[in-house]
């Protein structure tokens, strides 16, 4: 296989009006990675994954998925989108359609698949995240954490080649995080590779190949979980771990 | 084993018997437990008896006990005949009904009204019951076959030509325009300062006009040569449905899986034929009834169900355009709707039906009904367009990064995720416009065209029906009918809401 990273972010900025929320980004994922994002609220953790499936444009830099070239005047957008799933924060299910049709939609839509061939392909996937016998309830009729785990599969079902997850937890009550992250332990282990938002340190030691810590919409530390969290380099990660694992 | 008898939670003797409680379910539990349970609700309930007995029982006094049932003339209604206060004169509605209905319809031809209702009612039926098959076609059949058959079925005439001829005709008309304007600044160039600059510009139009005009003179001398043979519409109609039919065939997907499209599109084209065959639409047709003759309830339903369902697709169309990020687009419906929304029914009927001939070129006239339709299309529509924004602003943005994020394109969100979602929750909104459009349908009167209130206020003044009651009978009788109308739509409106918004039920 090639040795070409998978995502290529290089020399990335943004501004909002005046602010600069993204400073020269570089990051080089290769395939079948795990990256944890941590960092202070506000530092840009999210708008940067957003940058990848072009939910956020961006003023200067490149971007480059699976070969496919994405810049600043945001060409080639839909094939990008094709090869990035995302899961959100908060959920995203279409709420007019049921668990079924949330995962059938795209591969139907976008893909031109037979609607039985994705209905097959769908349920799949929703017994990989264990609610296949949930199928034809509606989104509001489900606990936060089943709602992601559909997040995740729907996802899934457009064979993405790279997955997004932007604070996959933070809205879930405490006992639901556990049946997400084990979803998402599941996908690395199968090889997924995958760019996670989170504060889920115990996730980061457990699955991430690397942890990217950011702080003011820069890169400080990039470095493997075991060093990071045993040996932060600089004085924010230091301060930023001693303040979430104390 | 213990005792159980010991237990002190075993009875020793057995429970007396008590009264009841005090009963609350059923109509006296009802009335003890709502509407006398305080000496507030017992005023409330004593004040609203005295209400109903002040409103209903009159009411149905006058409709009913004290009405006049059989006559055949204003006599039959006079106090002094009757013997007694007389209340509704229904003699006169059933003699004036047909007005009421069909206007000054000929009467022969009513049948073409009736035959409109029925074929009305039996495909709007099927399509507001859910459970039934075939939606798809039923509503292909009831928004575009439909107003084209009804057309046909009460106004009359034949058509001469096909979509040949009309994509000619078409074609001729806008390249006669070109040609027209480059003229026209040609002309204007002799007497103007940038004379030269409007010289060129002129001729350079003028010679694209040339251009087209060679570029389609293939289809307009077929055209021609159509026109000349006999039996023009049919050969016609043939290459149109060869060449509409090849065209969906390859846009479905050619040899592969482009089947279907052709074979829908031919079964479509013979259904265009048996209707075309049925009216002898070839040949001239029914004899034609022209709009200043209908009138009644015909005219109010065709005014409404023509208002209520084109102004569903330019009120999306225009909240779409307003929430667009296209600067032109927006700044257009923003100003299309605030245009529309500013200005008075009542002025827009007045433009549309006295000013607009004025402004249109001199061969270009407009049936004096479809200038009303129109009119009223767009300004239902502007108003539509405020309410589906409302609809649009309460989806949150996450919906829309889901489905950017899978990929869908803006079309696809917007029709898959968006729409959806937005007009469920705006269904009382859209339609509580419904019903006071098919209300203010009553304002078309005010331009010479008889909806049902307008027929009613006409058939006032004939004096063989000139009696104390004959107002308030009319009234009454045109209150019922639009009361069945309206609540119709109301409640069938809560259903869909339920039935759509199951989702939302925990």
């Amino acid at each position: 296989m090639s040795t070409s990273p998978i995502v290529k972010i290089s020399g990335l900025n943004k501004w909002y009006g005046d602010f600069h929320v993204l400073r020269d980004i570089d990051l080089e994922v290769e395939k079948g990675e795990r990256i944890v994002i941590c960092g202070p609220s506000g530092s840009g953790k999210s708008t940067l994954i957003r940058c990848i499936n072009a939910l956020e444009e961006f003023q200067e830099g490149e971007i480059v998925v699976d070969g496919i070239e994405l810049g600043p005047n945001l060409k080639h957008i839909d094939a990008v989108r094709r090869e990035v799933g995302m899961v959100f924060q908060s959920f995203n299910l279409f709420p007019h359609l049921t668990v079924l049709d949330n995962c059938t939609l795209a591969p139907i839509w976008v893909r031109n698949i037979p609607k039985k061939d994705a209905e097959a392909t769908a349920m799949k996937f929703l017994e990989r995240v264990k609610i296949p016998h949930q199928a034809n309830k509606f989104p509001g009729q489900m606990s936060g954490g089943q709602q992601q785990r559909v997040a995740i599969a729907r996802a899934l079902t457009m064979n993405p080649k790279v997955m997004l997850f932007d604070e996959p937890t933070s809205a879930l009550d405490p006992e639901m995080v556990k049946e997400v992250l084990d979803t998402m332990v599941d996908l690395a282990k199968e090889g997924m590779t995958m760019l996670v938002v989170t504060h889920e340190m115990g996730f980061a030691k457990e699955v991430a190949n690397r942890v990217v810590f950011m702080d003011a919409g820069q890169i400080i530390e990039s470095n493997t979980p075991q060093e990071f969290f045993a040996h932060p380099q600089h004085a924010r990660s230091q301060l930023f771990l001693s303040q979430i694992l104390r | 084993m213990t005792d159980i008898t010991a237990s002190s939670f075993v009875r020793q003797d057995l429970v007396a018997e008590r009264p009841a409680p005090v009963r609350t379910t059923g109509f006296i539990g009802l009335v003890r437990t709502r509407l006398l349970n305080s000496p507030t609700n017992i005023l409330l309930t004593i004040l609203g008896a005295l209400l109903l007995w002040y409103t209903v029982i009159p009411a149905l006094k006058f409709l009913l006990v004290d009405a006049v049932w059989t006559g055949t003339d204003r006599t039959a209604c006079l106090p002094e005949k009757a013997g007694f206060v007389v209340g509704a004169c229904w003699p006169y509605i059933q003699a004036k009904l047909p007005q009421l209905i069909y206007g000054f319809y000929p009467e022969a031809e009513r049948w073409r009204v009736n035959l409109t209702f029925i074929l009305a009612a039996v495909l709007l039926l099927p399509l507001l019951i859910p459970r039934l098959p075939a939606k798809g076609l039923n509503s292909g059949l009831f928004f575009f076959a439909f107003p084209v058959i009804a057309f046909f079925l009460l106004h009359g005439g034949g058509i001469n030509g096909f979509g040949l001829s009309w994509t000619a005709g078409l074609l001729q008309l806008f390249d006669d325009s070109v040609i027209g304007a480059g003229q026209g600044l040609v002309g204007l160039s002799k007497s103007s300062a940038i004379g030269p600059l409007l010289w060129v510009i002129g001729n350079f139009i003028v010679l694209v006009g040339t251009a087209i005009q060679w570029l389609i003179f293939p289809l307009t001398w077929l055209r021609g040569q159509l026109q000349a043979g006999g039996q023009s519409i049919w050969i016609d109609f043939a290459i149109t449905t060869i060449v509409i039919s090849l065209i969906l065939f390859y846009l479905g997907g050619g040899m592969r899986t482009g089947w279907r499209a052709l074979a829908s599109s031919i079964a479509t084209f013979i259904g265009i034929a048996i209707v075309i065959k049925l009216m002898g639409l070839d040949h001239g047709g029914l004899p034609i009834v022209t709009t200043n003759l209908w009138g009644g309830l015909l005219v109010t339903l065709v005014v409404s169900v023509t208002g209520i369902v084109t102004s569903m697709p330019i009120g999306i169309a225009l909240a779409l355009g307003r929430r667009s990020t296209i600067p032109l687009i927006r700044i257009f419906s923003i100003a299309f709707i605030e245009f529309w929304r500013g200005v008075p029914l009542i002025t827009v009927l007045f433009f549309a039906t006295y000013m607009l001939p004025l402004f249109l070129p001199g061969n270009f006239s407009v049936d004096g009904l479809m200038r009303a339709l129109i009119g009223i299309a767009l300004f239902t529509g502007a108003y539509q367009a405020e309410n589906v924004r409302g609809g649009l602003a309460a989806i949150p943005r996450g919906q829309g990064e889901a489905a950017s994020a899978l990929g869908l394109s803006w079309w696809k969100t917007t029709s898959l995720i968006v729409l959806p979602q937005a007009l469920r929750h705006v269904i009382p909104n859209l339609v509580n416009s419904f019903i006071s459009l098919f209300k203010d349908t009553s304002l078309v009167s005010i331009v010479a065209l008889f909806d049902l209130l307008g027929s009613l206020r006409a058939s006032f003044s004939d004096p063989v029906w000139s009696t104390p009651s004959t107002a308030f009978t009319g009234f009454a009788f045109a209150g019922i009918i639009y009361f069945i109308f309206c609540f119709g739509m109301s409640r069938y409106s809560l259903f869909v809401e339920k039935r759509l918004n199951v989702h939302r039920r925990n």
